[in-house]
């Protein structure tokens, strides 16, 4: 079953003008089966108007066993943060 | 000039074929070769019973004698049901279940799509322009398995060749026109069920190309189910799918 059935990860637009985001995945024969499973597991409510499947075996990911040098790092950089201006009043809402 | 009579003979017709359908497709709900096909095939027949359930209020309004879509749907007799033979045929295998799923809604798009444009009664074009979006999908996922399994492995293709022997025959049928239904035709209130042939031919012929399948000829087509004469399998349909208003007469969720 597995070597038939690929797992592919599953983005979704909820709305024109917003970015696709990662909902989930699941597992299908091919492309096109994929954005078809896609569509009746993850658009059953209307959650968006368009799909990307990508296969999940393209996908490059970090390593878990390096976060401290990856991640940790920025933890301590606050100065990063763009928190250290006063807003005007006149400004408003940013 | 078609009559109420004949309208609500074609309506029934039309809504027993969704129901029958949906309910079949629903037995798969839970058991299907996987989670994702599972849903899918849920949501065919939600498609289906959404239909259903539009064509048999609007065929209780026309009627006017206070029966509502419940009680359409599941207080009749088998005799009183008047879908085709092919929508009542048993699930069998997923190869089974998709050939006749893709038989069917390759008859209804175009169907539909005629309907949702030319029909001269307002509520069926409503009605229509909702279902032959969905049939579409129907048609394009039910098409993608046919190839896939045609033209699959050795075993998947001895599948779907024993799922069109089983089912082909059963085809003819949808495309009669009863004597009520050909009234609402000239009506120009539906459109008629043997203009929609060469559409089915070539979307089928299409699909199967690509599956490399063979179209079978058929000697002797299997046809009864507008006259109400069903397979002996009906009868169990039936029995499971009206328990509830059965057992609890006026029932609501």
């Amino acid at each position: 079953m597995k070597n038939h059935t690929p797992l592919w990860e599953v983005f979704i637009r909820p709305r024109n003008g917003l970015h696709h985001k990662h909902v989930g995945s699941l597992h299908a024969a091919d492309a096109s089966l994929a954005i078809q499973a896609a569509r009746d597991v993850y658009t059953r409510r209307g959650e968006g108007n368009s799909i990307w499947v990508v296969p999940s075996a393209q996908i490059v990911a970090s390593d878990p066993q390096a976060q401290d040098e990856m991640f940790e790092p920025a933890d301590d950089k606050v100065y990063r943060h763009p928190t250290f201006y006063d807003i005007p009043d006149e400004v408003g809402h940013m | 000039m078609a009559g109420r009579d004949e309208l609500f003979a074609a309506l029934l017709q039309l809504a027993d074929d969704h129901l029958i359908l949906g309910h079949r497709v629903g037995e798969w709900t839970g058991h299907a070769p996987m989670l994702e096909e599972d849903l899918a095939l849920t949501n065919l027949a939600l498609d289906l019973l959404g239909q259903a359930r539009a064509i048999y209020a609007y065929a209780g309004q026309v009627e006017g004698e206070g029966r509502d879509e419940d009680k359409l749907a599941f207080l009749r007799l088998e005799l009183e049901y008047r879908n085709l033979l092919l929508v009542e045929r048993p699930n069998g295998d997923f190869a089974h279940t998709i050939l006749r799923q893709f038989y069917f809604a390759a008859f209804m798009k175009p169907w539909w799509d005629w309907a949702a444009v030319n029909s001269t009664d307002e509520t069926l074009k409503g009605i229509a322009g909702k279902a032959a979006k969905e049939m579409a999908y129907h048609v394009r996922h039910c098409g993608e398995w046919v190839i896939r399994l045609g033209d699959g492995t050795d075993e998947s293709a001895a599948r779907m060749r024993a799922a069109v022997d089983a089912l082909h025959r059963y085809t003819a049928e949808l495309f009669t026109d009863t004597p009520a239904f050909k009234a609402c035709v000239d009506a120009d209130i539906l459109p008629a069920r043997d203009s929609i042939r060469p559409a089915w031919d070539a979307t089928v012929r299409m699909v199967f190309d690509e599956a490399r399948l063979d179209v079978p000829e058929v000697p002797f087509p299997a046809q009864g189910g507008r006259d109400g004469l069903h397979g002996e399998e009906m009868g169990h349909l039936l029995a499971e799918l009206q328990y509830m208003q059965r057992t609890y007469p006026d029932m609501k969720w």
